[in-house]
């Protein structure tokens, strides 16, 4: 049964993400935070007061920021490489690829202020292609953590694993989704939040709220709606796509992302491998230059909000493959 | 080991690069031959880095940014002992580990390189966490003069000379060729020195082939207490064999069988000299 949200009384990822460093950083002195003129953005500004040793400032040098991190972590540094994602994932993507994917030095690369949470500073401040980009690259987890639970639990098995991984954050503040005390988080094994069998919503980061209030409003009308925050881009939980995909009429996937390479890519290329046709939905930013303002503006342009997403529900339920075709 | 040993070390090198190239049917030929020297003296009298500290956290590091001349790298850690030199009879076959370009899969090899401009900023990096973790240990990369355009190397001189590195060696084997034309023709670098020192590095020049001035020089880093250290290494592109020296076309020819033959010549000649 969905219920309804307090949007209003939760942080954004962002702070939790520098809470939890903090908190990992007491105790241990290989937890190096770099940055490049990066920490104000990413609310590292208290990490640095706090621990100067261990934060490494290279200026506003991308290519460099990861390279060095890849050093690090190749001296045993639990290093949180941290930049806007735009510019992270773009500009240092060979380094990405090279320095920390293919020489399997595990840097955990934060992409701040994700998607389109800088709004209408525009295209060049917009993260749309980073699933995309980094899907296709061996050896990294790609992960979008929706809530404070999620993002804590990230940052802290981040620390641990011994893989490359790529996070990203938003800014907006984000309600806890519903009660985590008995989840065990792990990368690659997404979460229900709420069920229903008429459509399974399945979404990540930030999209998970308008999904969940979506569910809501599908729910006023008796349309029971699975919502799963697939926080794990890859490897994607499969299994829990197969089962929501056995149990729902129909599937929409939401994203902060371009409808290109994503997590709804990633999940229509599963379902038709395993001969699991159901109508299907991909909603994300549409290949075209991105209309311009604030994220909501952007959000509520594309349908990525509670009326958009619960609109485009309702017709993907009443549609069949061939209708769709 | 004496001079005359690294001399005669460098002309082995030579020889068992180009067998290894011709085996393979590829190669960096030209530049594998410039920084032999380099390379040589390096492994065998400045690093402290053997197989058999190789997991050791205090050990050196060696990253070879300019990743294309591996064929010297894999000749030397062989010598070395870090895996035995018949492995290089399967040199960018099928399965093998031993790719044209230096991969962690290769004992001795730090750092998977390849795509140009991304060894300095690793070797940033690792010498950040030998000041924090208070170790002892050097840090030396290799660049060749025709990467130095990448953005990355300048990004990560900045950051070097920032947090005064003198654990940091970079090695530029400045052979003043590269794949399309002379480097000062293809984008003119020069004046180096004045470069690296206006980014606050440390700068000496060196004949890079001169295995004694190599080491002599190698032995005074850091050059300057609180600056990363910079060796411009004048090399000579395919040095030892004449008909290779400075000659474009070796940037990654592979020789014929009569061609190595001659050069195998060439090579002994100068160990028997020697």
């Amino acid at each position: 049964m969905a219920e309804q949200i307090n949007t209003t009384s939760y942080k954004p990822n962002l702070e939790v993400y520098s809470e939890t460093l903090q908190r990992l950083a007491e105790t241990d002195r290989n937890i190096i935070a770099v940055t490049s003129d990066s920490r104000g953005s990413g609310k590292l500004v208290p990490f640095g007061k706090r621990f100067p040793q261990q934060i490494v400032e290279v200026g506003i040098a991308e290519q460099n920021l990861v390279g060095v991190a890849a050093g690090l972590a190749s001296c045993n540094k639990k290093v949180f490489a941290t930049s806007p994602a735009c510019f992270l994932t773009a500009r240092a993507l060979e380094q990405i690829k090279n320095d920390v994917a293919y020489s399997n030095n595990p840097v955990n690369v934060i992409g701040i202020s994700a998607g389109v949470s800088y709004g209408a500073l525009g295209t060049t401040h917009h993260s749309l292609h980073d699933f995309a980009a980094l899907r296709a690259i061996n050896n990294i987890i790609v992960a979008a953590p929706a809530d404070n639970w999620e993002t804590e639990q990230a940052i802290e098995l981040a620390a641990k694993t011994e893989l490359p991984v790529y996070l990203r954050f938003g800014k907006k503040p984000m309600p806890f989704l519903k009660e985590a005390a008995d989840e065990i988080f792990a990368f690659g094994k997404g979460r229900i939040i709420t069920e229903g069998d008429a459509i399974a919503i399945i979404a990540c980061g930030e999209t998970v709220l308008p999904a969940l209030e979506a569910a809501a409003l599908l729910q006023e009308e008796n349309i029971a709606a699975t919502v799963v925050s697939m926080h794990t881009i890859k490897p994607l939980d499969t299994e829990l796509l197969s089962a929501v995909a056995r149990k729902c009429q129909a599937i929409l996937t939401v994203e902060e992302h371009s409808i290109y390479g994503g997590l709804g890519e990633a999940c229509a290329a599963y379902l038709l491998q395993q001969g699991m046709g159901k109508p299907f939905k991909i909603m994300g930013i549409p290949d075209e230059y991105t209309v311009t303002g604030s994220q909501g503006d952007i959000f509520t342009h594309y349908g990525i909000s509670k009326a958009g997403i619960a609109e485009a529900a309702k017709t993907l339920i009443g549609t069949t493959i061939q209708e769709q075709n | 080991m004496t001079v005359k040993e690294l001399k005669q070390k460098s002309a082995e090198y030579r020889k068992r690069i180009l067998k290894y190239i011709v085996k393979a049917k590829a190669g960096h030929t030209g530049g594998s031959l410039s920084c032999t020297d380099i390379l040589n003296v390096l492994y065998n009298g400045i690093m402290n880095v053997f197989p058999e500290n190789f997991s050791s956290p205090d050990r050196d590091r060696y990253i070879q940014s300019k990743g294309h001349t591996v064929e010297a790298l894999f000749v030397v850690l062989a010598d070395k002992g870090f895996f035995p030199e018949e492995d290089l009879n399967t040199l960018c076959q099928y399965q093998s580990h031993y790719i044209g370009h230096p991969t962690r899969k290769v004992n001795g090899v730090e750092q998977n390189t390849g795509a140009l401009g991304h060894g300095l900023p690793i070797a940033v990096g690792t010498a950040i966490a030998g000041k924090l973790d208070r170790k002892d240990y050097n840090v030396y990369t290799l660049l060749g003069d025709g990467e130095l355009p990448e953005g990355s190397n300048w990004e990560a001189a900045l950051t070097a000379a920032h947090y005064k590195l003198d654990n940091l060696c970079a090695i530029i084997d400045k052979n003043s060729l590269q794949i399309t034309a002379p480097t000062a023709d293809v984008c003119n670098t020069d004046p180096l020195d004045e470069k690296w020192k206006s980014f606050g590095w440390a700068v000496k020049e060196v004949d890079g082939n001169d295995v004694e001035a190599l080491r002599k020089v190698l032995h005074q880093h850091p050059f300057e207490a609180g600056k990363p250290s910079l060796l411009i290494a004048h090399t000579t592109k395919g040095k030892g064999v004449s008909y290779m020296e400075n000659v474009l076309k070796w940037h990654h020819g592979v020789p014929s069988e009569a061609e190595y033959e001659q050069a195998i010549k060439e090579l002994d000649q100068v160990l028997k000299t020697l």
